[in-house]
């Protein structure tokens, strides 16, 4: 998957929102849902899950593919995948950092 | 979600050991491996040459923020900008927060950064082992989901 520059940098903005963070957990590892299964149990309205749902779509964590009548959607690990890494590498730099400032203040 | 790396570290030293070595430039550049041009001030830009094996053809800056005594010490600037393909200064920077509390044995040091959600993510690097933080324990949580459910 070939996300656009912009669409990348918006992962982060995406999932910074605790709805859909929960859809995200929801779709992740599973097959395909349609918005009325996502919003089972919700207190959500579709509308509202259908807005979440596109913003995710709009920066590739999760696509649509029509069944019948019915849009289903599913997860794409690829973006967050691209933001863990690059999180994971500032955080293992400021590890090293303190690391060293522990043993600067300590001697 | 909590988009900020977050660390915290005992450190076997009073506040202000931490404080020096925080924020004087030349200490600062000891530990953190950046030669630095001058003093930290407030509101102005720091700048120097990187001195880590490897990166020294890297210059280093940050706009120093708050420097309130032995208490906060803030920068912000563009986290480990180290392509130099790649010009960082278009990219809205990320805040870096050290805080100090003094403890029985010598100083809590608090480290966050915040606002990484305004970088573009397509900086392609090499990737690392998974680390503590809010961001990253909620990566994991979701990468945990992943795996428990092929």
């Amino acid at each position: 998957m070939a996300a656009s520059r912009q669409a990348r940098a918006l992962v982060f903005a995406a999932l910074g929102d605790e709805t859909r963070l929960s859809l995200v957990a929801r779709l992740c590892g599973r097959p395909p849902h349609s918005i009325s299964k996502l919003s089972h149990g919700s207190r959500l309205t579709r509308q509202a899950i259908t807005k979440h749902l596109r913003v995710l779509e709009s920066v590739g964590i999760v696509h649509s593919v029509r069944r019948g009548r019915e849009s289903l959607f599913k997860f794409d690990p690829q973006p967050i995948e691209g933001i863990k890494e690059y999180l994971d590498f500032v955080s293992e730099q400021w590890d090293q950092a303190l690391f060293r400032l522990k043993s600067f203040v300590e001697d | 979600m909590n988009n900020q790396i977050e660390k915290r570290i005992e450190l076997k030293a009073p506040v202000s050991r931490v404080w020096r070595a925080l924020t004087d430039y030349r200490e600062f550049g000891e530990w953190f491996r950046v030669k630095l041009d001058g003093p930290f001030v407030p509101g102005q830009v720091a700048r120097g040459q990187v001195t880590y094996p490897g990166y020294e053809h890297i210059k280093w800056e940050a706009v120093v923020q708050k420097m309130e005594p032995e208490r906060l010490f803030s920068f912000t600037w563009h986290p480990y900008s180290i392509d130099p393909k790649i010009d960082y200064s278009k990219e809205t920077p990320t805040l870096v927060e050290f805080r100090l509390e003094k403890t029985t044995s010598g100083t809590l040091l608090l480290l966050t950064e915040s606002g990484f959600d305004k970088i573009p993510s397509d900086r392609r690097l090499e990737a690392f082992r998974m680390n503590d933080g809010g961001w990253t324990e909620q990566m994991k949580n979701i990468d945990n989901h992943v795996s428990q459910t092929p």
